[in-house]
């Protein structure tokens, strides 16, 4: 759909072993301007290691990532954050003695978030706050006021997803946002995934919850053992015959 | 009484309350509230030094202040960003050896040398320690508590700035007064200083970097520089304490790095209240005039500073300072569960 607009980040032949362990064995993909890219696969199969080379917190053994024809394979997280690819952690990383909204105040304070604060700049406790507004805080209910360590999980997922938005990302990597999350906490998830798409917003997102992960991408890889294994539409993919194995184990003859 | 179990309730003071933001300069009494306890604390270390008995407690006062510096450094850095660096002794020897060898060679004036002491020393420390701050928690506390040993290691080997015998005489401040009130003052200006600073943005960084260093990596951040940033600041106090103890003893040498000057911050920042700023500053105000008067025991003073840590760690770990605040804030009253 967008094939004029060229890749944003173009992954060529990663490699990472931990110790004999093939983690990501010579992966490749483009990821397109305004594109949802999923990228699935068993646990264990690589995903978030994938995840941590692209935003530089693990060097690949072999191959390199280009984000806008710049290469930033090998460069520290926060200059791969600097440029515009933010990421969501897994686990949740919160500041929990912090209030909800002084958690965004740190990376609004980031020189990336600097550069592009405008007359509001400085006053980032009002645009944190507004922030979290967007995410689904609700400022009536003082939820932007709480500390992070009251907050259950489905807020601390949200308040990842603030954090990177906080950066105005060109591209945003979600590591697993529906992830522990219950049925209700996922329904107010995915409508915000679902407005970033139709923003234009470019995201890959890594994800075990399928029937979810179907209503956003656009496109969906898979892993399985480090190896990308089937790449394409969502139904195309789950038409596979490796991929319903690696899912669901090989059919056997008896 | 079987069977009736209670337990303590604590409600804020509707003060507090009122006190809380911009409202409370509307009255008198919430202005008083807020004010009370800063005024409390400025006016009592102002007026110790008038009404300590004699010279050698305004000395006692004076040293406290160089431990009451080195407690907040420690405070700061431990409890506001996450490193925990017990080398004080290093930043006192540190600071100390460059005021006191400015002027024991070249002949500078007080007023140069402390400024250039503090200045040169905290660079000196914040390089020679920039290697170690990938290092977290425990790690970079040994690196930090192994460095004075290694400074005496390396001036004792070299016979640098003549060795064991030390540099002496060293230029002493015009009289007691000056010397007890310069302390005093920057440690006033340090608590405030600090406190204004962990509440601006940047300070809230460095609270996040405490709490989870790869998020604030992940939000685009150089987390080394920012790190090298709360360390100059950290050994700026101590550093500036060390330039002012080689002027008030007279002499620079090896007993500048004695392992006192990193123990016994942590155990007046414990007593006080980790995190607090003032409350350290108050633990050092008791701690060093006690350690004085238990100076006939030598060096088992060390096993106050010990008892002291291990006591309140396990009976107060809130410190005196958190007590007080709670006290102050709320009031108590047991119900029936």
């Amino acid at each position: 759909m967008s094939e004029e607009k060229g890749a944003l980040i173009k992954v060529r032949h990663l490699s990472k072993s931990f110790g004999g362990v093939k983690a990501v064995s010579n992966v490749s993909f483009d990821l397109l301007e305004g594109e949802v890219l999923g990228v699935i696969g068993p646990n264990g199969s690589g995903k978030t290691t994938l995840v941590n080379i692209i935003t530089g917190f693990l060097k690949p053994d072999a191959g390199e990532v280009v984000f806008k024809g710049k290469r930033i394979t090998g460069l520290p997280p926060y200059k791969v954050a600097d440029l515009g690819v933010a990421r969501t952690f897994q686990i949740v990383r919160p500041y929990l003695s912090l209030k909800s909204y002084k958690n965004l105040i740190v990376p609004l304070w980031s020189p990336r978030a600097r550069r592009f604060a405008g007359s509001r700049g400085g006053d980032r406790d009002a645009v944190a706050i507004d922030l979290l507004e967007e995410v689904g805080f609700e400022r009536d209910a003082y939820v932007p006021y709480k500390l992070a360590s009251a907050l259950p999980l489905g807020y601390l997922k949200r308040l990842e997803l603030a954090r990177c938005l906080a950066l105005r990302p060109e591209v945003i990597i979600c590591d697993e946002v529906f992830s522990g999350l219950s049925m209700s906490e996922i329904a107010s998830m995915l409508p915000l995934i679902e407005r970033l798409r139709m923003k234009g917003a470019t995201l890959i997102m890594v994800e075990h919850r399928l029937r979810e992960l179907f209503r956003v991408a656009h496109k969906v890889l898979m892993l399985d053992f480090g190896e990308k294994i089937a790449e394409g539409e969502p139904e195309q993919v789950m038409q596979d015959e490796r991929v319903k194995g690696a899912y669901l184990g090989e059919e056997i003859e008896l | 009484m079987a069977g009736e179990e209670r337990r303590k309730e604590r409600l804020d003071r509707g003060i507090k309350a009122r006190s809380e933001g911009l409202y409370a300069i509307s009255s008198w009494r919430e202005v008083g509230y807020l004010l009370a306890p800063r005024a409390g604390l400025i006016v009592v270390l102002l007026l110790a030094p008038l009404v300590v008995p004699s010279l050698y407690w305004q000395r006692v006062l004076g040293l406290a202040g160089v431990y009451a510096l080195l407690a907040l450094s420690f405070d700061f850095l431990a409890e506001r960003v996450g490193l925990v660096c017990i080398g004080g002794a290093f930043m006192i020897g540190v600071g100390g050896y460059v005021s006191g060898v400015l002027n024991f060679y070249f002949g500078l004036p007080v007023a140069l040398t402390i400024p250039v002491g503090t200045l040169g020393g905290a660079m000196i420390c914040t390089l020679l320690w920039l290697p170690c701050l990938p290092l977290r928690g425990i790690y970079f506390a040994v690196v930090t508590f192994m460095f004075p040993f290694l400074a005496t290691s390396v001036i004792l080997a070299g016979g640098f700035f003549r060795g064991t015998e030390g540099l002496s005489p060293i230029a002493g401040f015009p009289n007691i007064w000056v010397a007890v009130y310069l302390i005093l003052v920057i440690v006033l200006l340090a608590i405030f200083g600090l406190r204004r600073l962990c509440g601006e943005d940047i300070g809230i960084v460095l609270a996040g970097i405490k709490d989870n260093d790869q998020a604030v990596l992940a939000s685009g951040i150089n987390l080394t520089r920012v790190k090298v940033y709360a360390l100059f600041i950290g050994t700026l106090m101590g550093c500036f304490a060390g330039a002012f103890v080689a002027h008030f003893f007279g002499f620079v040498g090896l007993s500048l790095f004695a392992v006192d000057f990193s123990i016994m911050p942590i155990a007046a920042c414990i007593m006080g209240g980790p995190g607090t700023m003032a409350g350290p500053v108050v633990g050092a105000f008791i701690l060093a005039p006690l350690s004085e008067l238990l100076r006939g025991f030598g060096q088992l003073r060390v096993v106050l500073y010990c008892a002291v840590l291990v006591a309140f760690i396990l009976f107060k770990p809130e410190g005196l300072l958190n007590w007080a605040a709670r006290k102050y804030h709320q009031f108590e009253h047991w119900v029936k569960v």
